[in-house]
């Protein structure tokens, strides 16, 4: 299917609004972290996923994990958008009695999969997805993003080795190597490069772009679905912060939502009306 | 107004004190030193201090390497992160060879707030209590904190605190003591004891003061450290009130509410009431409206007097 790029950008952008109206409002969550990922979970949800939010159980949907939990934002403004729910949640972000938890929770939110925010144990989860899927003969295809910093997390390895001794190529991993996590750069805190060589040498098919490139993400996710035999894993270049000039690549949005003024000034950035 | 005092602001500079008297002191962390307050000492002694990435288990691990080689590690990070996610790496590499490492978590119960239930602590207590050789400790204000940290640097084994990641009342003098294993006993109630820990022992001071005006005499202990138990005071509070409430920050199974009623119904058993979390996951939500979603208010500790003094009331005894 050919992608529509200036039309999947728009959402993109809208996407990013509607993260930090829901912070804003909130007054805290995780700011950086879902804004690098936008592009990633734009793509995904308005190009590349087959799902159907009238039936969010559908069987046979593409199953999306977002490992890296405090991203939530990101991925409540896309199924917002989607349709899993009413954009007046937006509203309720992080709220007593909210299905718009601090991190992506399966019990309450429809259109989430399973249950993350304790970092490292996405890609697990989705391994077992994608089996079941295997195993049942469905079509579905599972995403999962990871932060980078996650994959500090040994756990993330032990899914790595399973995924390529399983062959799940119906698995397609996106890291969103944004360079930072809480107490500094992944450099200054934990190397984990070298990044490519690493996955590679797990067993996994793996793809580097710029993860802000929509048309980029769009090719690396059609190539990833024809590479049979192993998972892939795109290691998407990102910015922390992506979109609003101020916060781009600085740590400290890691975990604060914007002030007002903040975000008024966001909201100029991105031409919000 | 009370003084209002973070737990975990006081651990940074208590670590920098230890460290600048003790250079075998060495400080771990797990990406979130600035929020646990190992930052500080990081720059103060940044050769001391280990950053190791988003890897708690990995970083339990080290401490036990650490201790084994004759330095004092403390381990720190989320309490659910260090007791949940790297729990047998605790049991197997710290408690049972009973290594010097002191693991003090920040971020406990459910005042984490908004984060949520992955982030909430609420089952740590009971992790924490039930492994062999381990000490669980949990101060009520920032100054016990303190005291309770330096008390941990003396005695040799692992230790579990858990800080918080609210600012609590200062209830203690700056320099007040810390004996580990030795509950803080403000009163002895003619019709009950409330037994507290961390943040519920102001609210059950609080209760205490406001059940005066419905002519009930109830006493108030700091059960600071939950392991080992002081068993004496548990007892004695028993035995001359007859009556037993435990609040606590935490599930009321296996937390405080469970170590009392285990020493209470072998040796002495009257009617005990348990306040904590009804084994629920904990919602987001800012710290207040969680604290009266789940009932950890002087409110819900009133009511668990009035109902076991009540269950007093109609128990046959000879
Ligand atoms: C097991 C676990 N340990 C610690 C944390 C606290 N934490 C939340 S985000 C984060 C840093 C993550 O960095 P990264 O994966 O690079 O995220 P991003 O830069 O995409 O926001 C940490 C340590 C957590 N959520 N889970
Ligand atoms: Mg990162």
């Amino acid at each position: 299917m050919e992608a529509d790029v200036e039309k999947l950008k728009k959402i993109a952008r809208q996407i990013r609004i509607d993260i930090l109206t829901m912070l804003v409002e909130s007054g805290s969550g995780h700011t950086g972290g879902s804004l690098s990922a936008t592009d990633i979970l734009t793509v995904l949800y308005f190009y590349k996923m087959r799902y159907d939010p009238k039936n969010p159980k559908w069987e046979e949907r593409d199953k999306f994990v977002l490992s890296k939990g405090h991203g939530a934002p990101a991925l409540y403004a896309v199924l917002g958008r989607a349709g899993y729910f009413g954009l007046e949640h937006f509203h309720t972000l992080r709220k007593l009695g909210s299905i718009l938890r601090g991190h992506p929770n399966s019990a309450v939110t429809p259109g989430v999969e399973v249950c993350t925010g304790s970092l490292g144990q996405g890609l697990s989860q989705a391994n077992g997805l994608a089996l079941a899927a295997r195993l049942d003969n469905k079509p579905t295809r599972v995403y999962a993003v990871l932060g980078d910093g996650e994959t500090d997390e040994g756990q993330v390895w032990e899914a790595a080795m399973s995924s390529a001794h399983y062959r799940i190529d119906n698995l397609c991993a996106i890291l969103d190597n944004n360079g930072l996590q809480i107490d500094g750069t992944n450099k200054e805190v934990m190397n984990i490069e070298p990044v490519v060589e690493k996955w590679k040498s797990f067993g996994w098919h793996v793809i580097e772009i710029n993860g802000h490139d929509i048309k980029a993400i769009v090719d690396a996710l059609n190539e990833a679905e024809k590479i049979k035999g192993k998972p892939t894993m795109i290691i998407a270049h990102t910015v922390k912060g992506k979109g609003v000039s101020f916060m781009e690549n600085k740590v400290e949005y890691h975990g604060v939502a914007p002030t007002r003024d903040e975000y008024e000034r966001a909201m100029k950035e991105l031409g919000a009306n | 107004m009370t003084k209002m005092l973070g737990t975990r602001d006081v651990y940074g500079d208590v670590l920098i004190e230890l460290g600048t008297g003790n250079k075998d002191i060495v400080v771990l962390d797990a990406d979130l030193a600035s929020s646990t307050r190992t930052a500080k000492f990081k720059k103060k002694f940044s050769d001391r201090f280990f950053n190791m990435g988003v890897s708690e288990q990995d970083m339990m691990g080290t401490a036990a390497g650490f201790a084994s080689a004759g330095k004092i590690p403390f381990a720190s990070t989320f309490a659910i992160f260090a007791t949940g996610r790297a729990w047998e790496q605790v049991r197997q590499s710290i408690c049972l060879p009973k290594m010097n490492v002191k693991i003090v978590a920040t971020h406990g119960g459910i005042t984490v707030g908004e984060d949520g239930a992955s982030h909430h602590s609420t089952e740590d207590i009971a992790l924490m209590r039930v492994l062999p050789n381990m000490t669980v400790i949990i101060p009520a204000d920032g100054y016990e904190a303190g005291a309770a940290i330096k008390a941990a640097v003396k005695y040799r084994g692992p230790v579990f605190i858990r800080l918080s990641r609210e600012k609590f009342p200062v209830l203690y003098p700056e320099n007040c003591e810390f004996e580990i294993g030795k509950a803080k006993v403000h009163s002895i109630g003619e019709d009950a004891t409330i037994i507290s820990c961390g943040l519920m022992v102001h609210m059950s001071l609080e209760a205490a003061e406001e059940l005066k005006k419905d002519g009930l005499n109830v006493g108030v202990i700091n059960m600071s450290t939950i392991k080992p138990l002081d068993t004496d005071a548990v007892l004695n509070a028993a035995r001359i009130s007859g009556a037993i409430v435990t609040a606590e920050e935490h599930s009321i199974i296996g937390g405080l509410g469970g170590a009392v009623a285990e020493v209470l119904s072998e040796n002495e058993p009257v009617p005990l009431k348990r306040v904590g979390i009804n084994d629920k996951f904990g919602m987001s939500g800012s710290t207040v409206d969680l604290l009266k979603h789940y009932g950890l208010t002087k409110e819900t500790v009133k009511e668990a007097v009035h109902h076991v003094i009540k269950m007093k009331g109609i128990r046959v005894r000879d």
